[in-house]
């Protein structure tokens, strides 16, 4: 499986945010995107997502399945953490879970981001760690090759960093793809940098 | 169909924990119907002759009042942007969204409605026409003020830009709604041609709605 980008081009507001990237992420690799604030990192991962659309050039998932869009195979883990106050950890997750198409039970899945004893606790008790780490818990429960993390390790203390470090090795092990933009290093020895912007 | 389902039962567990929609609508409905003999005076004549054309308006703005945060509340904690990942249709994903929302707002002032009726001197036959239109009417409103939830989703005070917008659209749904509640009480008036056109209303809305709406997010939210 390899993610493909050629010539991709990006503008919103009018305003050309990125042209003419061309990037390749093979199985088992991950992207760190970098740049300056407002070089188009967050941009880029929303465009793969699908989220925003591209003004020009092609994204395409080879060895993926060609009928779904690349989209419905990859998990966007943005800045904001999709958690519903007023709905307890568990049944935030198993929403998700039900709503992106099966994968493993709530508990394990809670319990790889250490948010098992939490599970009964609405999330609007949570701090920002912990919503983050709500997050991070779907990735893990509903299995999909791509991975597009928007500064993944924000808000997250030395041990959850290290929890998450893990899980994205195992992933990529498994034969899964990340692209990350992040400012710091996020925990991948040997991850592959796209400098964005101007130097 | 799984996930519509989840998606359903999220939607309506949220509205009726604390401070979720669910309540607010059936109780401002309660605040304008009881206000309205005030504000008219005990004729209560007066009061039965315009009691359907009350109630229903008091529907129609409290099915307003939390329909502003149908997309609005997904949009601001990141829930819109997964959705839209999901891989069902958005048109679906938006449709479900709005049955919930029928289903907790609209349908408790279907049922308190007959009740309310009491306040207004409405006569036992004319409390089962208003409900009953109430029934068949409301969902028109759920999903023609679904696409204002949509185009003002990115919008800060997006509330009063979505009155403005969708009550307009409205218009056709009150005078037939209404037309066909006064049948119960008007001699000669007839109930099954509005009644008929107010089912209709509904029904195109229920289709139109959604893909509007859907259309609406997409552009919305780049």
């Amino acid at each position: 499986m390899q993610l493909r980008a050629e010539n991709v081009a990006c503008s919103r507001g009018g305003r050309d945010v990125f042209a003419g990237l061309n990037f390749a992420v093979a199985a088992g690799e991950a992207l760190l995107v970098t740049g300056r604030n407002g070089a188009g990192k967050s941009s880029l991962l929303r465009v793969i997502a699908g989220l925003v659309r591209l003004s020009a050039g092609r994204l395409d998932l080879a060895g993926g399945k060609t009928d779904t869009p690349i989209a419905e195979q990859a998990h966007y883990l943005g800045h904001q953490d999709a958690a519903k106050p007023a709905l307890t950890v568990a049944e935030n997750l198993r929403f998700w879970i039900d709503f992106l198409g099966g994968g493993k039970p709530v508990a394990a899945a809670l319990d790889a981001v250490g948010l098992g004893p939490l599970a009964d606790l609405p999330a609007a008790y949570l701090s920002a760690g912990q919503k983050r780490r709500l997050s991070i818990a779907r990735l893990v429960a509903v299995a999909r090759p791509l991975w597009l993390l928007d500064e993944p390790t924000s808000a997250l203390d030395a041990s959850s960093r290290g929890r998450l470090a893990e899980l994205m090795r195992t992933h990529l092990a498994g034969g899964g793809l990340i692209v990350a933009a992040a400012h710091g290093p996020i925990g991948l020895e040997r991850a592959r940098e796209l400098k964005l912007g101007p130097a | 169909m799984n996930a519509l389902m989840a998606l359903l039962m999220r939607d309506m567990r949220i509205a009726m924990r604390v401070g979720g929609g669910a309540l607010m609508g059936a109780l401002f409905f309660l605040i304008v119907v009881v206000m309205m003999p005030f504000a008219i005076g005990p004729d209560l004549k007066l009061l039965a002759r315009i009691g359907p054309a009350i109630l229903w308006l008091g529907a129609l703005l409290a099915s307003l009042l939390a329909l502003d945060r149908l997309f609005a509340t997904d949009y601001e904690d990141g829930s819109l942007d997964l959705l839209m990942t999901g891989g069902m249709p958005l048109e679906l994903t938006v449709a479900t969204k709005a049955v919930a929302h029928w289903l907790t707002t609209c349908l408790p002032l279907v049922v308190v409605a007959p009740v309310l009726g009491l306040l207004l001197n409405i006569e036992l036959r004319a409390m089962g026409a208003v409900a009953l239109t109430l029934l068949a009417g409301t969902p028109a409103l759920t999903f023609i003020g679904l696409i204002g939830a949509a185009l003002s989703v990115a919008l800060r005070r997006g509330g009063l830009l979505l009155a403005v917008l969708v009550l307009p659209l409205t218009v056709p749904v009150l005078i037939f709604g209404v037309a066909a509640a006064n049948a119960a009480i008007t001699e000669g008036a007839p109930f099954g041609p509005p009644f008929t056109i107010l089912c209709a209303l509904s029904l195109a809305a229920l289709v139109l709605g959604p893909v509007a709406a859907a259309a609406a997010l997409r552009y919305g939210l780049e």
